[in-house]
C-alpha cells in the first residue's frame, strides 16, 4: 500500500490483512481527516477492484443503500402494454424483472464478478434502523428483494466502515467487525506521508510542515487539522513560493486558511501565535 | 519479548490459551461471544504467530470495538500473555462462568482465577480510579467494600424505585416531540386520502385500501450531569437516585458525575443490578464529596463527550448548586460550545428553593443567559414537579 502513497502503521496493516484474509468487515474509527475514506480507496487501487461508496447521512434508507423499482419505467410499461392488449400475468412478471431494478451501492456491491471494496462511509450518521438492516447484509452477503427473490453475492467485496463517533454504534454492529482505531500519526509517519503524497516538497520546508501542524494540533482548538489539511498546506506554501516558515508571517497567515476551520480557531491562531508555533518547528 | 508467559506443562494447547484468553477479557468488561474465540484462533492462523507483537494486532482487531476497549487492550493483553513469565493457573475456562455472566446477573463468576503480578490488568470497565493488584475478578468484593461505606447508605432500593417512576415520567414528558410532519405509516394518524385516491384508481374508484400518516416521533434524549462536590452533599443521595432511575427508565439517556473531574457513569448505570451499578459508580466517582470545578468539567464536556453523544434533540440537565472554585469565563465558554450543539439546557439547583435566594455565585450568573430552564429541586417531589415545566420546554 506504500506504493499508492498511504502510510499505515502496523496495527492497521495487520486489521486489513486480516479483514482481507478472513473476509470480515472492517470498521475504522478515528478523528476527522486521518485517512479513513482514503484507506478505501487505496486499497481498491491496490486491488485493482472497483470501489463502490455508500454515504451514509441521516434518513438513509432501504431504497437509497440497496434497491428500488424504476417505478416511471414500471407505470409507463403498465401503459403500454394495456395499449397493446397483454395479460395482467405477462405485465406483472416483466415489470418486476431485474430491467427495472434500479440498483443502489449496496446490491451493487454484491452483484460484481470482481470483488469490490465497498466503503460504508459515517456509519455514525445512518439511522439504528439502517445499521440494524446492514448487519444481515454484512454477514450472510445477500440480499432479499420480495418479488425477485434472495439475491447472492457473487463474490464477497471487502467491506471497509468508518466512524466519527457521532453516536454509539450498536454492539452487534460492532461484533461483527474487525476493529481498528486510526489516531493522529506520529511526526515520522506524517513527514513519509507528506514525502509520498508530495515529493517535490523541499526536506527542509517538510519538517518544518509537519514541526507546525503537530504543534497546531496540541494547541487547544475547536477542529484539529487532518492529514489532508496539512498536504494542502504544504501545498499551499509551495504554491505561495514560502521556502522558510518564519520568513514571512503575513503568507503564512494567509496559508492558514487551509488549517483552520472555524472562526473560533482563527481567532486563536494570531500572527503571533502562529511565528511561536512556527518557530517552534524550524 | 522476554516476558512471554510459561504455560503449565499439564496446558491442553494454544486453542485453550485463546479461549482462557478471551474468557480473560470478557472478565475485564469486553463484550465478546463464543464465536469470537474461533475467529481469533483463525485470525493468528494468518499472522506470524510466534511473533507477540503481530498477534497484538491481530487479537486486537478481533476482540475490541471501540476506542476504549483498544485502549485497555494493550494492559490485558500484557497481563495475560507477557506477565513476566509468571504461570497462570488454570488456564482452562470454566463453562458455567459464561451464562450467567452474559446475561448480567449480579452473581460474580469464581471459575477461573488468574494469579499475575498484574502491573495494569484491574477491572478496567469499573474504571482506573480502582487501585488494581492484577486480578479482574476481584472487583465485585473491592466494590462491595466502598459500596459500604459510600453509596448504599446514601442510596436505598425504594428511593431508586420511587426516582424510577419520576424519571420516568419526566423522561416521557420531554420525549414528547412529535415532529410537525407527517409521514406514511401503517395504522394510526390521519387517513391519507392522496394515496388512497390514487389507490383506488386500481380498484375503478373504490377506495379498498386505507392508507394512513402520522406524525413520527423525534425522541429527545436526556443528559445528566451531577455535581457530587462537598457543597452537594445534602442533596446527593436525591440525584444519584434520580440519575439510577433516569437510566433505568430510559436506557437512551446519559449520565456525567463531577467534582474537580468528570466521569462518565452511563455504563456503569446501564448495569441490571442497581446496588452493584451503585458500587461501580462509587469507585468511579473517587473524590466524591471534594471540591467542585464546574466550569472545567463542563468544558471537559463539551469538548469530548458533547461531541459524540449531544444534538439538536438533547437536553442537558445540570445539577448543581453553582459554587464554582474556577473562574466564570471558563463556564461561558463552556456553555456556549454546549449551545453551539444546538441542544437545550436545564439547570436545577437545590440552592434556589430557598427563600431569598439570588443566583450571586459568579459561576452561576454566568450561566443564566444559556439556560433554557433554571429551577429548583432537592427533593424527589420537586424533581417530580417539573414535569409541566419540561413540557412547555
Amino acid at each position: 500500500m506504500a506504493d499508492e502513497g498511504y502510510i499505515a502503521s502496523v496495527e492497521l496493516a495487520t486489521a486489513v490483512h486480516l479483514s482481507l484474509v478472513l473476509g470480515r468487515p472492517l470498521l475504522v474509527e478515528g478523528a476527522a481527516g486521518v485517512g479513513k475514506t482514503e484507506l478505501a480507496r487505496v486499497l481498491a487501487d491496490v486491488q485493482g477492484a472497483r470501489l463502490i461508496r455508500l454515504q451514509c447521512y441521516e434518513g438513509l434508507d432501504a431504497s437509497q443503500a440497496i434497491y428500488e423499482w424504476n417505478y416511471q419505467r414500471q407505470l409507463l410499461a403498465i401503459r403500454t402494454a394495456a395499449e397493446d392488449g397483454q395479460t395482467g400475468r405477462a405485465v406483472e412478471e416483466r415489470i418486476f424483472s431485474e430491467e427495472y431494478l434500479l440498483q443502489r451501492p449496496l446490491l451493487q456491491a454484491i452483484r460484481q464478478s470482481e470483488p469490490p471494496v465497498l466503503l460504508i462511509d459515517e456509519i455514525d450518521r445512518a439511522d439504528e434502523e439502517f445499521e440494524a438492516y446492514l448487519l444481515e447484509v454484512l454477514a450472510d452477503f445477500q440480499i432479499t428483494v420480495p418479488e425477485l427473490g434472495t439475491i447472492r453475492a457473487i463474490s464477497r467485496p471487502t467491506v471497509i466502515l468508518t466512524s466519527n463517533g457521532t453516536r454509539d454504534l450498536s454492539d452487534a454492529l460492532r461484533r461483527r467487525c474487525l476493529y481498528a482505531h486510526l489516531d493522529y500519526p506520529s511526526p515520522e509517519s506524517e513527514l513519509a506521508i507528506l514525502n509520498a503524497r508530495c515529493a517535490d516538497v523541499e526536506e527542509r520546508l517538510a519538517h518544518q510542515v509537519i514541526g507546525f501542524v503537530q504543534s497546531l494540533r496540541r494547541e487547544d482548538l475547536e477542529k484539529k487539522p487532518g492529514i489532508a489539511e496539512m498536504l494542502d498546506f504544504a501545498g499551499a506554501l509551495m504554491g505561495l513560493g514560502v521556502a522558510e516558515l518564519t520568513h514571512d508571517p503575513m503568507l503564512l497567515q494567509a496559508a492558514l486558511t487551509t488549517l483552520l476551520k472555524t472562526q473560533h480557531d482563527k481567532e486563536a491562531i494570531t500572527p503571533e501565535v502562529a511565528q511561536r508555533l512556527a518557530g517552534g518547528s524550524a | 519479548m522476554t516476558r512471554v508467559t510459561r504455560f503449565a506443562a499439564r496446558d491442553p494447547g494454544p486453542a485453550a490459551r485463546v479461549t482462557g484468553f478471551l474468557s480473560h477479557l470478557r472478565c475485564n468488561g469486553l463484550q465478546l461471544g463464543v464465536a469470537e474465540a474461533q475467529f481469533a484462533l483463525t485470525a493468528l492462523t494468518h499472522v506470524n504467530s510466534a511473533d507477540p507483537e503481530a498477534c497484538r494486532h491481530a487479537l486486537r482487531a478481533v476482540c475490541t470495538g471501540c476506542a476504549e476497549e483498544a485502549e485497555s487492550f494493550d494492559a490485558l493483553f500484557d497481563s495475560y500473555w507477557l506477565n513476566d513469565g509468571r504461570v497462570v493457573k488454570k488456564v482452562m475456562p470454566n463453562p458455567g462462568a459464561f451464562g450467567p455472566n452474559a446475561a448480567g446477573a449480579s452473581r460474580m463468576s469464581d471459575g477461573i482465577e488468574f494469579e499475575g503480578p498484574g502491573d495494569s490488568d484491574g477491572p478496567d470497565r469499573v474504571g482506573s480510579a480502582a487501585d488494581s493488584d492484577g486480578d479482574g475478578r476481584l472487583a465485585a468484593s473491592r466494590a462491595a467494600n466502598y459500596m459500604k461505606t459510600d453509596l448504599r447508605r446514601l442510596v436505598q432500593r425504594a428511593d431508586i424505585e420511587a426516582a424510577q417512576a419520576i424519571a420516568a415520567n419526566l423522561g416521557a414528558a420531554l420525549r414528547d416531540r412529535r415532529s410537525r410532519r407527517r409521514r406514511a405509516a401503517r395504522s394510526g394518524g390521519r387517513v391519507d386520502m392522496r394515496r388512497v385516491v390514487r389507490l383506488s384508481l386500481s380498484t375503478g374508484g373504490e377506495p379498498f385500501r386505507l392508507m394512513y400518516r402520522k406524525r413520527p416521533d423525534r425522541p429527545v434524549k436526556i443528559v445528566a450531569i451531577c455535581d457530587v462536590s462537598g457543597s452537594m452533599g445534602l442533596y446527593s443521595r436525591v440525584f444519584i437516585s434520580f440519575l439510577v432511575g433516569l437510566m433505568r427508565a430510559d436506557s437512551g439517556s446519559d449520565a456525567y458525575l463531577f467534582h474537580t473531574r468528570l466521569v462518565r457513569i452511563t455504563d456503569a448505570l446501564h448495569d441490571k443490578d442497581s446496588l452493584r451499578s451503585l458500587a461501580r459508580v462509587s469507585i468511579l466517582a473517587e473524590g466524591f464529596g471534594g471540591g467542585s470545578k464546574i466550569g472545567t468539567c463542563l468544558k471537559h464536556f463539551s469538548r469530548t463527550y458533547a461531541r459524540r453523544f449531544v444534538d439538536a434533540r438533547t437536553v442537558v440537565m445540570i445539577l448543581s448548586d453553582g459554587y464554582d472554585t474556577g473562574p466564570p469565563k471558563l463556564m461561558v465558554e463552556a456553555l456556549t460550545a454546549l449551545k453551539k450543539r444546538n441542544c437545550k439546557i436545564i439547570w436545577l439547583n437545590p440552592l434556589k428553593g430557598w427563600d431569598g435566594f439570588e443566583p450571586v455565585a459568579a459561576g452561576m450568573r454566568a450561566a443564566l443567559p444559556f439556560l433554557n430552564l433554571f429551577c429548583p429541586a432537592n427533593t424527589l417531589n420537586d424533581l417530580a414537579s417539573l414535569e409541566p415545566e419540561l413540557v412547555r420546554l
